[in-house]
């Protein structure tokens, strides 16, 4: 019974700034949850009100159904990863994961026990002699999860665990992370600012922004299904392409009017989704890989489109082509066989049975 | 190639840039550098401490008159001064009466330093510096003119201390008459004027302790005693080591305190080595053995220095 629940969550400060806005969140038993969103969207408050380091302004929290709001942390029986590690540097390894077992009084041969079982689960035995100014960031972020899995805690909090990891590193702790779940299964509540990690790790993302939540749903549900356009925007790299257009009606179908006269299709099977909006202005969203080359087999549901690429960028396993498209910027994932240049023009087609449509008024996804 | 050849620089030296270039050499190189910008510090080293230090050795050695060098029954001849230091009792009292006034007063200073710094940490920003500065005051005060204060304040028939006693019912205490009293008056004028110098550098210290280190503790379930018995402290350890050696090297050779209050009595049983070293030397000018008195503290010192700062090293090696 490890279920965390957040009812109507406010955290304000002094002066009325207002860093989260009254959020509900139910966060199942051995549930992965990924906090994402921008800077400043109060998702590191959330986490450290779950954590009991920060005073809730208003509402509850509880954890394994027992209300917390004026618990202090060390009785949440929670255990916490923080971005710069936050190990004690007079410790050795196997102290920094002990510490929390003996202040709390655990028999010396169970310590014991756990903190190598710990060790051998994250491939540290050999550092556990070491202090940890002589381990490696990796190696630190680990001995950081070694002390928060010898507690057996009911919930796991990670607070940007990867961001102080160059690139090839973070790729492969989050790799270690994902494994550690499957192996401990513990409720885990893990805040980033990177979607990559969100998307990989999580069993259900938060999308937060302006310290309320946009939208949670499993990854594929917010990549395929965002709610609005920032979620949208914030899912998926390179983000994806807004333009503005008309929705027209055109002898019982709808078809999208973009700028230098491009007129797309809407498919069959949206039209009476997108009817109500037909004759007003609108975003059309469409992600890069779903504007591609046109030597796709499957041409059902596509639209041609010619553009002059200003930028060429080949990544290796694809290559990514940026244009101008009345003032707006517009991405394509092509396939890197095929030849495009600066200037010249492009044929593409859009995979219009991938396309979004948005309210520009509500930045509502229609 | 011999379109190469005729592109690349001429190699043959100008006439007299011989010179010069090792002369730019030895600027350039790191340790030339060092060494002339430590040259001035170097020079007011040997003149102010290495040269009076090796000149008061000398004295040490030479008799009353400083006509020869003073002859000892079983020490070689030249540390006659000490031997008749280590068979004379007030010297033996003066000793014990240094570390006494010294370790007590460092123990307090220390302790008050740490409360004053944790209360000061814990007080808001904004108010933090109002506190700080008045904190502070004891510390800028010349010694000498604040110990007058004391002083008047401990005076036998004048004392507003025993005057406030006598207000609450409690009995007079003879401040500078009494052995232990007087003993304890320095050490409360010591605490008084060294405590600020050991906040300001806990405080600093305390600042410098990572804040997510207190909430990890916090989270891994460690009480506020915890926290600080196992967070605070040790983090803190090099600097309360430095702080407490410089402490004890400045309260050792304290001078003025003693000197103003008590000057040495009751029956120089206040004396600490260096207000000891100056009555034996300059007032009753037997400069060879005041010197031998003051060279006391350097045994001492040295020990304590060398414990001190091997713990800051081998800390500063795990840790950092």
């Amino acid at each position: 019974m490890a279920q965390v629940s957040l009812r109507k969550i406010v955290k304000a400060y002094e002066g009325g700034v207002q860093a989260v806005k009254g959020i509900d969140l139910e966060i199942a038993d051995h549930e992965f949850v990924v906090l994402v969103g921008p800077s400043g969207c109060g998702k590191s408050t959330t986490l450290r009100m779950i954590a009991g380091l920060e005073e809730i302004t208003s509402g509850d929290i509880a954890i394994g159904g027992t209300l917390v709001n004026d618990i202090p942390p060390r009785d949440r029986d929670i255990a916490m990863v923080f971005q710069n590690y936050a190990l004690y540097p007079h410790m050795s390894v196997y102290d920094n994961m002990a510490f929390g077992l003996m202040l709390r009084k655990f028999p010396k041969a169970e310590i014991d026990r756990r903190v190598k079982e710990a060790a051998r689960i994250l491939d540290i035995t050999p550092l556990l002699e070491r202090k940890p100014k002589a381990l490696s960031g990796g190696q630190r972020q680990r001995v950081a999860m070694g002390r928060a899995i010898v507690r057996d805690p009911k919930v796991f909090l990670f607070d940007e665990p990867l961001s102080n990891l160059d690139a090839k590193l973070r790729v492969q702790m989050r790799t270690e992370i994902k494994k550690v779940h499957q192996t401990v299964n513990t409720t885990t509540v893990y805040v980033t600012h990177d979607q990559v990690e969100a998307m990989t790790l999580a069993d259900r993302v938060v999308v937060m922004n302006h310290g309320i939540i946009e939208q949670v749903g499993p990854p594929q549900e917010l990549y395929h299904h965002p709610a609005t356009k920032f979620v949208a925007g914030f899912i998926g790299s390179p983000s994806m392409n807004f333009i503005p257009a008309r929705l027209e009606q055109a002898s019982g179908a709808l078809r999208l009017h973009l700028p230098h006269d491009i007129v797309l299709n809407v498919p069959a099977a949206r039209t009476a989704l997108y009817q109500p909006h037909a004759g007003k202005d609108v975003l059309f969203g469409i992600r890069p890989e779903h504007l591609t080359d046109d030597k796709a087999t499957d041409k059902a549901n596509t639209a041609p489109i010619t553009l002059k690429p200003d930028v060429i960028e080949p990544m290796g396993m694809e290559t990514l082509v940026h244009f101008k498209l009345n003032g707006t910027e517009v991405s394509a994932r092509l396939d890197p066989a095929t030849p495009a240049a600066v200037g010249a023009p492009l044929s593409l087609i859009a995979h219009m049975d991938q396309m979004h449509l948005i309210d520009p008024t509500t930045d509502k996804v229609l | 190639m011999a379109a190469d050849a005729s592109m690349a620089p001429p190699m043959t030296p100008a006439p007299g840039s011989g010179r010069a270039s090792t002369l730019q050499r030895l600027a350039r190189r790191r340790s030339s550098i060092a060494v002339l910008m430590t040259t001035p510090l170097l020079v007011v080293l040997l003149g102010l401490v290495a040269y009076p230090a090796g000149y008061g050795i000398y004295l040490s050695t030479l008799n009353r008159r400083m006509t020869g060098f003073m002859e000892a029954e079983w020490l070689p001849n030249g540390l006659g001064n000490f031997e008749i230091l280590f068979e004379s009792e007030t010297f033996w009292a003066v000793a014990l009466q240094s570390c006494i006034f010294a370790i007590t007063a460092v123990i307090l200073k220390a302790l008050i330093g740490f409360w004053l710094a944790h209360m000061l940490n814990d007080i808001p920003a904004k108010g933090q510096r109002k506190w700080r500065g008045m904190l502070l005051i004891p510390w800028v005060i010349p010694p000498a003119l604040s110990t007058l204060g004391w002083w008047w304040m401990f005076d036998p028939s004048y004392s507003s201390i025993n005057w406030l006693f006598q207000v609450v019912g409690i009995a007079e205490v003879p401040w500078l008459g009494e052995k232990w009293w007087a003993r304890l008056s320095i050490i409360i004028v010591n605490v008084w004027y060294g405590a600020p110098f050991f906040m300001i550098m806990y405080l600093a210290a305390l600042k410098s302790v990572p804040e997510q280190l207190y909430e990890a503790a916090a989270i891994d379930g460690a009480s506020s005693w915890q926290r600080l018995r196992y967070v605070t402290l040790p983090m803190m350890a090099n600097i309360i080591s430095i702080t407490v050696l410089f402490s004890l090297i400045v309260t050792f050779s304290n001078y003025d305190i003693v000197r103003v209050l008590t000057n040495g009595g009751p029956r120089d049983l206040t004396h600490v080595f260096a207000s000891y070293a100056f009555q034996v030397g300059i007032l009753s000018g037997n400069i060879p053995r005041g010197a031998a008195v003051s060279l006391f503290m350097f045994p001492i010192l040295a020990i304590c220095a060398f414990f001190v700062l091997r713990g800051v090293t081998r800390r500063n090696k795990e840790q950092m």
